[in-house]
């Protein structure tokens, strides 16, 4: 599958990631690239070198917040964030460790509440990500009193009738 | 004017006064918002990093509720309008990824109904001279700076939202209703978003900065349309003193002088009372 990665990444994304010139104004403008190995110029060069092992392990793919600044700015209209998620979605069906575990595994509990309740639930979801991250116990532990006092953390789940519904969508998405 | 109405996962949590606001805004303005009986997660930035067909399935399934309630659909949340949207983008122009998501979903797409941010319904089709003159308790003196975040403007060619460089919208509201709206130079820039959990020192930094910013063009507070940014704006706060983040909601509603206000500042982690006694002196010296 990835023989070639631009064509996969290309199709995935839809965007045309070889027309990258590598002026930097993604890379320049983006908010969380200090936290980077790579960056998203060097990431868009991986590509086009077939670089996949590095790529897919790097955190980058996964500390991408997803603003699309880099998208707005980009004067070939690459859509770098599309690409960041592409390569997360490689990532994930080649069974890629997550150079940020959290990370996915903050998305895997997200979409596994929603699976089964058809929407978020919050206490549910925060118990179990406290519970597996490598994220200290203690950490936000006040804010989420803070939250939780303020009724904002509503223990029991809201959740729609028709949820054999949308577990459907899940199922037929994969 | 009547919408059909999609709250989203965190208006019943994290966002409730941005909820509560809300509805009570459109109560007042007469405008009805009818919510999609049913609906579903719009998957938010988890769904778009595991499967590119979930992330336009779940949003897929509210805009078919909205297409069968054959009314425009209101997002108050700046993710939940950005997936809808993507969603509604990607039916209209990928004919193959539309026919897929058809299948999943069970529906056909009509593209009839339009996807719309709560401040586009405010500002197009109510306006800033009608909300103007709802009001009667004018936010003079209060400094505020609009904060668009990401997912409202970016990417344009999808959210078709205002000018995704230098938007008017909020700006635009907040001065229909009194309020001193200062310019200042990260208006769009990012919160760190969904980081917010698993790196919270990113976001530490990027809010530290924001507030930082918004200080420096003299604002008391920041003004939001985004849950995700509002909590991230109070909860990941280091420095002190504190700046609240008002949902752009609560200081119409304020402005309104809708009595159901005082229960929205509670819900708030950082109290913004102090700054609105402020401008109660300030409204009374005006």
């Amino acid at each position: 599958m990835l023989d070639d990665l631009t064509i996969t990444v290309n199709r995935l994304s839809e965007q045309s990631t070889e027309l990258c010139y590598h002026c930097h104004k993604c890379t320049a403008g983006c908010p969380v690239v200090s936290e980077m190995k790579y960056g998203p110029d060097r990431v868009l060069r991986m590509v086009a070198l077939g670089e996949v092992e590095s790529l897919l392990s790097s955190p980058d793919i996964w500390l991408c917040a997803g603003c699309m600044t880099c998208a707005t700015r980009c004067p070939n209209d690459i859509d770098i964030s599309a690409v960041m998620d592409a390569l997360r979605q490689i990532a994930v069906q080649q069974g890629y460790p997550a150079a940020e575990r959290d990370v996915l595994l903050f998305h895997r509990l997200f979409l596994g509440v929603v699976s089964q309740l058809g929407r978020s639930h919050e206490a549910a979801m925060l118990g179990l990500f406290k519970v597996l991250s490598h994220v200290p116990l203690m950490n936000d532990v006040g804010a989420g009193v803070g939250l939780f006092l303020r009724g904002k953390v509503p223990l029991l789940p809201k959740t729609p009738r028709n949820r054999a519904e949308i577990r459907q969508i899940f199922d037929r998405s994969r | 004017m009547d919408y059909a109405y999609y709250p989203g996962c965190s208006l019943h949590s994290t966002g409730l006064e941005y909820g509560l606001s809300t509805r009570a805004v459109f109560r007042h303005l007469g405008l009805g918002l009818h919510e999609l009986p049913g609906w579903n997660c719009c998957g938010a930035s988890s769904a778009h990093s595991v499967s590119h067909t979930l992330a336009v399935a779940l949003p897929a399934r509210n805009l078919a509720l909205a297409q069968a309630a054959g009314q425009d659909v209101v997002a108050p949340c700046a993710a939940c309008f950005n997936r809808m949207k993507s969603a509604d983008h990607a039916l209209r122009s990928n004919p193959v990824m539309r026919a897929e998501i058809e299948s999943i979903v069970g529906f056909t797409y009509t593209g009839e109904v339009s996807v719309r941010h709560l401040m586009a319904v405010l500002y197009e089709d109510y306006g800033p001279a009608r909300i103007a003159e709802q009001v009667v308790r004018p936010l003079y003196g209060l400094k505020v700076v609009p904060y668009y975040g990401c997912l409202l403007v970016r990417p344009p060619q999808v959210t078709q939202f205002d000018d995704p460089d230098n938007p008017q919208v909020m700006a635009a509201l907040l001065k229909a209703v009194g309020a001193q709206v200062l310019p200042w130079s990260h208006a769009t820039d990012c919160c760190g978003a969904s980081l917010s959990l698993t790196r919270s020192g990113v976001v530490q930094t990027l809010v530290g900065r924001l507030v930082e910013r918004a200080r420096e063009a003299g604002a008391e507070a920041l003004v939001t349309a985004c849950p995700l940014c509002q909590v991230n704006l109070e909860m990941r706060q280091v420095e002190q003193p504190k700046m609240p983040a008002f949902y752009i909601t609560e200081l119409l509603g304020l402005a309104f002088g809708l009595p159901e206000a005082d229960k929205w500042w509670r819900k708030h982690l950082i109290d913004p009372r102090q700054v609105l006694q402020q401008i109660a002196l300030a409204g009374v010296a005006g």
